[in-house]
Parts: structure tokens; C-alpha cells; sequence
């Protein structure tokens, strides 16, 4: 269990009655990419709030690297090296791509941003900016105004922040939503590549994408974890089958 | 096409060429009316920092504005009088020195904001707007029922204070002294905002989360904001003080909060030079619509009403059209 | 200190209090259903004072003038509701703020034009200009404790409307989801317009009861908006209920201090000096007990978050 790089262990968090997260451990190894799966109101939303850090389990811990951080805030967790990407485009909108991307860079610096020198003007943030932006193949678009850009190229902007962080771990939620059929190839090609950098925790709804690129599945239903395993064991698990693919197969 | 730079090049130059004017043609009342815009455009410079670049909606800015008026009003009453204002444990006499006054003024609306804020920023939203309005009106009441200085009367400045090697009786010379510290302010905010510090503070007023996901916590930007903010507009109070050489409870109230969120309206909020245009074309619509009306505070509201329904941007904003995003500097 | 005196102060206070909830429950209401941050709130109260004075004046009848003061504020509202306030319900606070701010300058030179810069004064009704006889030997102004009656009464109704009934519930409704509300077939611009009417009319209501005992004057309006807001911030946003715990934890805390203060400074300090600095610190008292309700719960005793 050592080489787990963000270990979630038995986490559970409910609303009222109901109970959103239930029991729920999950472990993200070096190197791979591990997606979480589940039909709509599994819990999702709220189990990545608890791995980000902005909701707080009621019982569980979540470890990164060795590390207990359970009861880190969002900010803690991305200075320990947590890098995520939002459902829902989350970006300075009024900003310029490049001005996004150099926000990001200047997080990953682990110190209070300075009150004098001219951000844009500094060269090592704005090479890492630059160097993310290029990645992710948004170079060309870097003196864009971000809400000038079209929803595929936002999510696009949205993994180049991340990777301006430098994490040791990736939180992708739904990082292909809306992508078309085109952009998400690319971006399946591109995750591929990005997880010998970092291990990723995919969070996505595309299921060709996720069967092509995970190494393992979990699968959420109702707040529980029913299945983990490498996509050939979900694919035969019959419980999986049932509770979920089962309404793929239907459609 | 970027109209901006040359708009506010061409407030400077009025700002210039008024008061110039106006010695030469032996105006000392225009020369005052335009060391007043200058003043109010200070109070505003501070006041955009926090609501234009971190879109903190500060109602209880004549919180500073009065602290930075009464340290030089007490400072002064206490010179006046050969007073000292403690001297246990040690001797603190009064003075008329500016620079000693201002750096009180700045270093007292610092602490207040530091306080202030620390509790405010808590919340956000609406409660913040309510809370900072309230605190505003706790020091207006604290003022009148304290009788020590002056309690609702307020506190006379006979003789305006000094400066090193000016005669700052002289009205050309006050206004140049308020004016070059206008634009040290403007330098001041238009660096932060440059800044990676004006950077992430921006960010968060757009998307709070985004930031904290970089690992930078908005509520220290936003405090540092809001101190800094206060500081400037407390400058600001006491340079006031002593344009009227007359200080009063009523820098403290509501209406002065207000007033000085109107300037950053009506120039253009976020705007570097916002305020400045909006000082300039409220104590002109006073001059103006106050001399035909006695109640041109409706007017007033009727265009506050436009420019807020209808155009956003404030004059500058009109004059420069939108379209700021650019990074080059 | 004793003991009647201070059953005395703690009528007034409750009375202060009852008088605040009043405003408070307009502001709360429409914040909670509309998202509306409301400046002008306290020009409402003033129309209702100046309209009830005026029919006062006319007519010697105070219920005559406390229905003008209802009907005045309400007519206000729908029209500053219909014309301005629907604008801002999609614009952020900075807009609302500034466009409110707009209207209290209209309102109030347009009122200072109307009815001049002096004082109106506005008679407490004969019938309740006596004192009534409580336990303890206590007399206590009628007319004071009519107002408590009235506060409590007009508490109670709203509970109930809140409560009990279909628009109550529609209102509760329109709280918790907007979008909803409009596909249910709510005519969600006519209850808006209601709920800020009857905002409006219990303001200028407020404004009407204490014009009675304080004078009738341009700007009267908004220390009392103030004191409502702190009401508010205490209580929670959005809570009648916070609104109503709120504004009696404030008009006591305000006046038990004012009365107090000085007292308990006094017991160590010289009386000139124990009255300064008794009075200057009762003046900050609610707003220490603000940043002590915030410094605990940042939502308010009855907000959520």
C-alpha cells in the first residue's frame, strides 16, 4: 500500500438522510489512471468536494502522499500538490488565457504573491504558463480574453492551470464534457502521456474514453463503491452490468 | 485600439491646466474646488482598490476617510493648544508637521481595517455590505457622544498644518502637495494591481474557487486589499481636514460612504483613473446643478440610476469603450 | 438604579425593538425571496412618517393617518418596485447598492422639496396619550405599549402569513428556488411586487408609529435602515424569525446600555467622566454585539449557511 499517492479511506458524509458518500476507499497509485464512474446522483460531486478539500467527512481520512490531510482546506491540499480541474469551467473569465495560466503558476510558487514587481513580466511564470498553454495546445489563443473562448478550448485552459501547478496527483472532473468527438481524442491521447507525470483520478462520463484510457475503475452507486478493477474485471462484473451499464446497454 | 491611456493622460493634463489657470487668473476658489476633486478622487483611488480589483463592496469607507480627518484634527487641536495627548508613559505632544499627521492617518485607518476586515471578510456578499456600513456608523456615533474633541460640534484646525518648505496657506501649493500625492496613490495601485498580489486578488473577485485551487487563499488578499484600501482613503480624510481646516462627524457617516462609491461609479469601477473622473464630475455636477437647484441631489440620483441601469462602465467606460483584457504589462 | 426604572428601560427597549423587527422583516423578506439588497428601505419609512403626518394634519385622525402611512409606503414600493427595483434582481449587489443609494437621494430631496427642510410633528392619539398603570407601581406611556401590541400583532400575522398560507407558502417557495416557483405557473413578477409592496407598507408602518414620538424629518429614514441591517446580520439573512430575535436583542442591548453604561462606570470613575465614556461606549454597543454574533456564527444566530 505504499506506493498509494492519494489514499481515500472509508469516507462517509450525509446530508440529512441521505447518505452521499458511503463508506467510500479509493487509492491512486504512481503512474496510473484510475476513473470514477457512476450514473448521475451516485455522489460524485460530493465525494471530489471531500478529495479537494472544500466539504470535510464526517468519518474517513483522506491521505496524500503519506500525509493525513482530512481536515485541510482546499488551499492546504493544492499547496500538498493536489491539482484539479472543475466540472463547470471555473476561470477568471474577464482575464486573458495567459493571465489564467500564470495565476496558476504563481499558486505554485507556495508563497504569499508579491505586492510590487509586475506579474506579467516575470520570466519564470510566464514560461511556465506558456509552456502549459502550449501542451494543451492553447499557445496560439494565449492574448485571448478567456470568455472569448469556445466551451472545448475552456476546458482545454482548465487542465493547463493544473499542469502549471506541477501536482503529484491530478483531480479531473469531467475534463472531456462537451468536448465533441475530436477534442476528446486528442485529450484522451494527452492524459495517456500526462500520467507518468502524475497518477490522475478521472471523474468522467465518456465512457469509451474512460474503458480506453483507465488502468482501474471504480464504480459509485447510491454513495457506495460496488466495483474497483481494471476495466476488463468492470466490464464482467455483473453487478456493474446491472446497476449501471446496464442502462448504457438499454440506450 | 486602446483609448484609455490617453484618456487618463488628458485628466492629468486638466488637472494640471485648471489650477494653473485659475492662478493666473486670480481664482482661488476654482483652485479649491479642484484641490477638492483631487482629495475625493484620493478617498476614491482607495476605495477602487477593494471594490473595483477585489469587488469587495465596502460601504463603510467614511470609516477611514473620518479616522485619517480626525488624526490630523486632534494632532492640530493638540499643537494648538500646547496640549500633549498623553504623557504617561511617555510624552506624546500634538503637531502640525503633515507628514507625521499623515502617517498617523495611514497607520490608524491600517490597524481599523486590519480589524475590520479580518471580522467582515468572514462573510461576503450582502452581509459584508451591511457589515462595513455598520462599522461606519459605529465610529459616527462613537465621534458625536465622545467629548472629548469636539462630539457633534466637531474640532477647528485654525492654522492649516505645515509642510517642510511649502507655505501650504498658499492655495496653489496645498493643491500641488495633493496632487503629487494623487499620483503617487495612482502609481501606488496601478503597481499592486500589476502585481501577482493584483493578479489573484482580481481572480478571486471572478471566481473565488479558481483561486483557491492554485493554492492561494482569497481571504488574505482580500484583507491586504482592504488595509491598504483604508490607508489610502484615511490619507485621503486628513488631507481633507485640512482643505476645511474643519473637522466633523459627518466624514464618518453613511452618506460619505456612499458619496465616495458614487466617484467610483460614475468614472468606472476597476478603472485606474476611474474615480479620479468621477471626483471631477460630481463636484462639477455640485458647482452646476447645485447652483441651479437647491435639490440637485435628485438629479444626482437620477443619473447614479442611469449610469447603473444603463451604463455600466461610468464615463471612462463610455469614453473608452470595454475591452480591457491585456497582459502585456 | 431601581427596579422600576428599569422595567422602564427594558419597555423601551422592547418597544425599540419591536419598532426595528418591523423594518427588519421588510428588509429580510425581500432579501430571502428576491436576493434584493434594499438602501431605499428606509425612504419607505420616511414616506410613511411624512404621509401620515400630513393626513394627520388634515384630518386630526391618527388611524386615518396610519392607514395613509400603510397605503403611501405600499404605493411607493409598487411603483419603485415596477420602475428600478425588478432591473437589479439579476445585477449583482454593488448595482443594487448603488441604484437603492440613487433612489434614497431622489426620495429624500424630493420629499425636503415637497415638505421643506423642518420638522413635522405628528400627535400621539388622545386615547392613548395617557400612561397605564402597570404592577409594581409602574406607569408606563400607552402609547409605547400600543406599539409593543401592535409590533407582537403584526410578528404574529407574518408568522402566519409565512406559515399558513398560500402565498406564505409561495413565498417559502420562491426562497428556496426561483425557477421553480415560475414553472409551478406562479406569476413570479406579481408575487415579487407583493412581497415588496408589503415590505414597503410595514416600513413605512414603523415610520408612522415612532414619527409619534420623535419628530417627522428628511433623513430620519436611514440610522433606523442601519439598525436594521445590524438587526439582520445578527438574526441571519433571510430568517423572520433571526429578523424578530434580532431586533429585540438590539433595542435592548441599545438601550439597557445607554441606561447601564454609565451606571456601572460610574461605580469607579468620576460621574462626568463615567457619563463620556458610559455614553460613548453605549453608542458602539449593538455593533459589538454584532462582531460578537459574527466572530461566532459568520451566517447569523438563525442564518444557514
Amino acid at each position: 500500500m505504499t506506493d498509494a499517492i492519494l489514499d481515500i479511506r472509508g469516507i462517509s458524509k450525509s446530508f440529512g438522510a441521505l447518505k452521499a458518500s458511503d463508506d467510500v476507499s479509493l487509492d491512486l497509485r504512481a503512474g496510473e489512471i484510475h476513473a470514477l464512474i457512476g450514473p448521475n446522483g451516485a455522489g460524485k460531486s460530493t465525494l471530489i468536494a471531500q478529495i479537494a478539500g472544500s466539504l470535510k467527512p464526517d468519518t474517513g481520512e483522506v491521505w496524500l502522499e503519506g500525509r493525513n490531510v482530512t481536515l485541510d482546506g482546499p488551499v492546504a491540499r493544492a499547496q500538498a500538490g493536489l491539482g484539479r480541474t472543475f466540472q463547470i469551467s471555473s476561470l477568471a473569465m474577464e482575464d486573458t488565457v495567459l493571465q489564467n495560466a500564470v495565476l496558476g503558476a504563481l499558486g505554485a510558487r507556495h508563497r504569499a504573491p508579491g505586492l510590487w514587481r509586475p506579474v506579467m513580466k516575470q520570466a519564470d511564470l510566464r514560461d511556465t504558463a506558456m509552456a502549459a498553454l502550449s501542451e494543451v495546445g492553447l499557445d496560439e489563443f494565449a492574448h485571448f480574453r478567456t470568455a472569448d473562448l469556445s466551451h472545448g478550448q475552456r476546458r482545454q485552459l482548465e487542465v493547463a492551470v493544473a499542469l502549471t501547478l506541477k501536482p503529484h496527483v491530478f483531480l479531473m472532473d469531467e475534463p472531456m464534457a462537451g468536448l465533441g468527438a475530436d477534442g476528446s481524442a486528442l485529450l484522451v491521447n494527452f492524459l495517456h502521456g500526462l500520467k507518468s507525470r502524475a497518477p490522475i483520478l478521472l471523474v468522467e462520463h465518456d465512457m469509451d474514453a474512460v474503458f480506453q484510457l483507465a488502468d482501474r475503475i471504480s464504480v459509485l452507486v447510491y454513495g457506495r463503491i460496488i466495483a474497483t478493477g481494471t476495466p476488463d474485471e468492470i466490464r464482467a462484473n455483473s453487478q456493474v452490468r446491472e446497476a449501471y451499464l446496464g442502462e448504457e446497454d438499454d440506450a | 485600439m486602446r483609448r484609455e491611456p490617453l484618456i487618463n493622460a488628458l485628466i492629468v493634463v486638466g488637472l494640471l491646466a485648471v489650477p494653473l489657470w485659475a492662478y493666473m487668473a486670480d481664482e482661488p476658489y476654482v483652485i479649491t474646488l479642484t484641490t477638492k476633486v483631487v482629495i475625493l478622487a484620493l478617498a476614491g483611488v482607495g476605495l477602487n482598490l477593494a471594490l473595483g480589483l477585489g469587488g469587495l463592496v465596502s460601504l463603510g469607507h467614511a470609516m477611514f476617510f473620518g479616522i485619517g480627518g480626525y488624526a490630523a484634527g486632534i494632532l492640530a487641536s493638540h499643537a494648538q493648544s500646547y496640549d500633549p495627548i498623553m504623557e504617561w508613559p511617555f510624552l506624546i505632544e500634538g503637531t502640525q508637521s503633515m507628514p507625521v499627521i499623515w502617517l498617523l492617518a495611514i497607520v490608524v485607518s491600517a490597524l481599523v481595517a486590519l480589524a475590520t476586515g479580518a471580522l467582515s471578510l468572514r462573510t461576503s456578499g450582502v452581509y459584508f455590505i451591511m457589515i462595513t456600513l455598520a462599522f461606519g456608523q459605529m465610529f459616527y456615533y462613537f465621534t458625536i457622544s465622545w467629548p472629548a474633541y469636539g462630539g457633534e460640534d466637531g474640532l477647528s484646525i485654525y492654522v492649516r498644518d505645515h509642510f517642510p518648505g511649502l507655505n501650504t496657506l498658499d492655495p496653489i501649493q496645498f493643491y500641488g502637495l495633493c496632487f503629487v500625492i494623487l499620483l503617487l496613490a495612482l502609481f501606488v495601485v496601478a503597481r499592486l494591481a500589476r502585481s501577482g498580489f493584483g493578479l489573484a486578488l482580481n481572480a478571486a473577485r471572478q471566481n473565488e474557487a479558481r483561486v483557491r485551487a492554485v493554492g492561494i487563499e482569497p481571504y488574505r488578499l482580500r484583507l491586504m486589499a482592504f488595509i491598504i484600501s483604508g490607508a489610502i482613503t484615511g490619507l485621503a480624510g486628513a488631507l481633507y481636514a485640512d482643505l476645511n481646516r474643519f473637522v466633523s462627524p459627518t466624514m464618518f457617516s453613511w452618506q460619505t460612504s456612499g458619496e465616495i462609491m458614487v466617484f467610483v461609479i460614475l468614472g468606472g469601477v476597476a478603472r485606474l483613473f476611474g474615480p479620479v473622473a468621477g471626483a471631477a464630475l460630481f463636484i462639477l455636477l455640485e458647482e452646476v446643478l447645485g447652483g441651479l437647484s437647491e435639490y440637485w441631489h435628485i438629479y444626482l440620483g437620477a443619473l447614479l440610476l442611469i449610469v447603473v441601469l444603463f451604463a455600466r462602465g461610468g464615463l471612462i467606460g463610455l469614453l473608452a469603450g470595454q475591452g480591457k483584457g491585456d497582459d502585456d504589462d | 438604579m431601581n427596579l422600576i426604572l428599569l422595567i422602564e428601560q427594558l419597555l423601551n427597549g422592547l418597544q425599540f425593538g419591536v419598532m426595528l423587527f418591523l423594518m427588519a422583516a421588510g428588509l429580510t423578506l425581500i432579501f430571502g425571496v428576491m436576493g434584493l439588497i434594499n438602501l431605499a428601505h428606509g425612504s419607505l419609512y420616511m414616506v410613511g412618517a411624512f404621509a401620515a403626518a400630513a393626513v394627520a394634519a388634515a384630518t386630526g385622525s391618527f388611524t386615518l393617518a396610519l392607514i395613509a402611512s400603510l397605503a403611501a409606503a405600499a404605493l411607493a414600493g409598487v411603483i419603485v418596485e415596477i420602475v428600478v427595483i425588478r432591473r437589479l434582481y439579476d445585477r449583482d449587489h454593488l448595482d443594487q447598492v448603488l441604484a437603492t443609494f440613487a433612489l434614497i437621494l431622489i426620495f429624500s430631496e424630493g420629499t425636503r422639496w415637497v415638505f421643506g427642510s423642518f420638522p413635522l410633528y405628528l400627535d400621539v392619539p388622545a386615547a392613548l396619550s395617557g400612561a397605564v398603570a402597570l404592577p409594581f407601581g409602574i406607569n408606563y406611556p400607552a402609547y409605547r405599549l400600543a406599539i409593543i401590541g401592535f409590533g407582537l400583532l403584526v410578528a404574529l400575522a407574518m408568522y402566519l402569513l409565512i406559515t399558513r398560507t398560500r402565498i406564505g407558502m409561495r413565498i417559502r417557495a420562491g426562497e428556496s428556488d426561483r425557477e421553480m416557483i415560475g414553472a409551478l405557473g406562479v406569476n413570479i413578477s406579481v408575487l415579487y411586487t407583493a412581497v415588496f409592496a408589503l415590505g414597503a407598507a410595514l416600513a413605512g408602518f414603523a415610520g408612522a408609529l415612532v414619527g409619534a414620538i420623535q419628530s417627522v424629518q428628511v433623513g430620519m429614514g436611514e440610522p433606523v435602515l442601519i439598525l436594521a441591517f445590524v438587526t439582520i446580520v445578527i438574526g441571519g439573512i433571510g430568517s423572520i424569525r433571526g429578523a424578530f430575535v434580532g431586533a429585540v436583542l438590539v433595542g435592548l442591548t441599545d438601550t439597557m446600555g445607554r441606561v447601564l453604561l454609565p451606571v456601572l462606570f460610574g461605580t469607579f470613575m468620576d460621574p462626568s467622566s463615567a457619563t463620556a465614556v458610559g455614553a460613548a461606549l453605549a453608542s458602539m454597543s449593538i455593533y459589538i454585539l454584532m462582531a460578537a454574533v459574527l466572530l461566532i456564527k459568520p451566517t447569523g444566530l438563525y442564518g444557514s449557511a
